[in-house]
């Protein structure tokens, strides 16, 4: 009930925003401020005028957003399956992290935007280019995690799986996964929001479709309405990851005492 | 009775450092004994070996007359720390199918966990996840787990040393029941001088570090034994006093007390009780 209600009232307090948007843009009545209602009616008529046949959503969806949006989840997917086998390999290994700590340090220092001509000298233009620019931008915190995860399995659990003489691929699967699962979790929820910016960075380079060329085509179109649709888009798609991870981290971790607080919280509060 | 364990000259070093020294003893198959010994004396480290997790530095172990090299096939451990040593992503029952993934089908290991669990009196808590149990249930979730293995030796490091005194006593009577109905043959390491008697059916008193054997004390009491009638006994009694008197003497000869030896024998024990207290007390404020 209580989690309900602080959720509903975050939701009046954006509410009340857009009205204040609404209100100030119109009064100022600037070209670069365009009030919430055109950007949404822009909205509309960019994504949600198509034919019925296609669930109303037009042309431009399936070249832009979704194009984006399988870039973006590729980019981010790959990152994840090489950054948590790389971790639990490295994390698990006594001495692999010294070796490879400080060229991991330095690669990850380079902020990932500035590799995007790197890349594009590398790989073709378009999707080969804006993967490799996202999973190297994103795999860090998830490598990084993993190994520290996998550094977690405790002195016990080590112990009782030698004991047991538990087989390698149950070792791996069955202990040092579920046991790193948090951090790797605290990793990818990282990950995700920065394979979201470094979407659309990527799209601002040699691209002809994607939410981000779409957004800088509009800018130079002056078609302000439409840049802002992008931008809000951008939003929505962030938070609406974001709330799918979080539900499938919460099932999937559903063992652990963080979670197991949350739920009691949530089960007494009145 | 056939020879489960044989250990014989059985030495570990950590560099300069000798844990143990030159151990020899064996287990019969069907057997309960107790390994009592000062804290730090190396009591971890002689479980360790035995079980292969930590190579010996000089001597032999054999398990029903193999050699032990590296873990072996058929041995189980239930270890001090059930908080740690049960998976807390696995419900009990996955707790206590997990080791048995290598060994059998999915079926068996299915009817096998049900089966120890029952044993242990935790029909009804499969489904749950260790965090819903107390400890006394989560070291019984442990002990399922063992015997659900069934092993030819089972190995216990300070099983009970974790839970309150009431629990511990419910747990060693289960121990004792269950090695019972199911002839399982255990070799059990504690710093708790009435509990090594009151669950052995011989005791092994082992010096302060490095860790030799100071005397092989046979338990003569009945196989059926009882908290407070087999504690009154004076049987029991003198055994208890006789084991706190070699564990404070400790040295190569007995050096038997000539004027006090019931004092000596009551301070160890009081001191003993102290350190328990203050190491729970501990865990607790960890746990916290």
């Amino acid at each position: 009930m209580r989690r309900l209600r602080s959720a509903a009232s975050g939701w009046i307090v954006l509410l009340v925003l857009v009205v204040l948007w609404e209100t100030a843009t119109r009064i100022a009545g600037s070209l670069y401020f365009p009030p919430p209602s055109q950007i949404a009616e822009t909205a509309r008529q960019m994504w949600f005028s198509g034919p019925v046949s296609s669930l109303f959503l037009t042309d431009v969806v399936f070249e832009d957003l979704f194009a984006s949006v399988a870039r973006m989840l590729g980019g981010w997917a790959i990152a994840g399956v090489l950054g948590v086998a790389l971790g639990v390999l490295l994390g698990r290994s006594a001495t692999a992290m010294d070796y490879c700590g400080p060229i991991i340090s330095f690669l990850r220092a380079i902020p990932p935007p500035t590799l995007v001509p790197v890349f594009l000298a590398l790989f073709t233009l378009g999707t080969p280019m804006q993967l490799a620019t996202i999973v190297f931008g994103t795999i860090w915190p998830i490598l990084l995690n993993s190994v520290d995860g996998a550094r977690s399995v405790d002195e016990t659990k080590t112990e009782t799986a030698r004991a047991f003489r538990v087989s390698t691929v149950d070792w791996i699967f069955g202990v040092v996964l579920p046991a790193a699962s948090p951090k790797i979790f605290a990793g990818l929820r990282i990950s995700l929001s920065l394979s979201l910016v470094l979407m659309v960075i990527s799209e601002l380079v040699g691209s002809t479709e994607g939410i981000g060329y779409r957004l800088l085509y509009s800018q130079r179109q002056y078609d302000f309405p439409a840049m802002w649709a992008s931008i809000v888009l951008l939003g929505v798609l962030g938070f609406l990851f974001n709330t799918g991870l979080s539900a499938i981290e919460r099932r999937v971790l559903a063992w652990q005492p963080a979670h197991r607080q949350a739920a009691l919280a949530a089960g007494t509060g009145a | 009775m056939s020879t489960m364990l044989e250990v014989t000259d059985l030495g570990h070093r950590y560099g300069d450092h000798t844990a143990i020294d030159r151990l020899s003893f064996t287990v019969a198959a069907g057997e309960l004994v107790c390994i009592v010994g000062p804290s730090g004396c190396g009591k971890s480290t002689l479980l360790r070996t035995l079980s292969g997790l930590v190579a010996s530095t000089t001597g032999h172990v054999a398990l029903h007359g193999d050699e032990v090299r590296g873990v072996p096939d058929d041995l189980a451990v239930v270890f001090q720390d059930y908080s740690r040593s049960l998976f807390p992503w696995l419900t009990v029952q996955r707790n206590v199918e997990f080791p048995l993934k290598r060994k059998v089908s999915r079926a068996e290991r299915r009817a096998r966990a049900a089966e120890a669990l029952e044993w242990v009196g935790l029909s009804g808590a499969g489904a749950k996840y260790p965090w819903q149990l107390s400890g006394g249930m989560q070291q019984r979730v442990a002990i399922a787990r063992a015997l659900a293995y069934r092993p030819a030796l089972l190995l216990m490091d300070e099983p009970f040393a974790s839970v309150d005194a009431q629990t511990r006593f419910e747990l060693e009577d289960l121990l004792l029941r269950v090695r019972r109905e199911h002839d399982t043959t255990i070799l059990l390491v504690t710093h708790d001088i009435d509990e090594s008697v009151y669950l052995g059916d011989r005791v092994l008193v082992l010096s302060k570090s490095p860790a030799t054997i100071v005397a092989n004390l046979k338990v003569d009491l009945p196989a059926e034994r009882d908290q407070i009638t087999t504690r009154e006994s004076d049987t029991f009694v003198a055994l208890r006093a006789e084991t706190a008197r070699l564990l404070h003497g400790g040295g190569t000869v007995r050096p038997r007390v000539q004027a006090d030896p019931e004092g000596v024998a009551a301070r160890f024990l009081a001191a003993e009780r102290a350190e328990q207290a203050a190491q729970a007390s501990k865990r607790h404020a960890a746990q916290n």
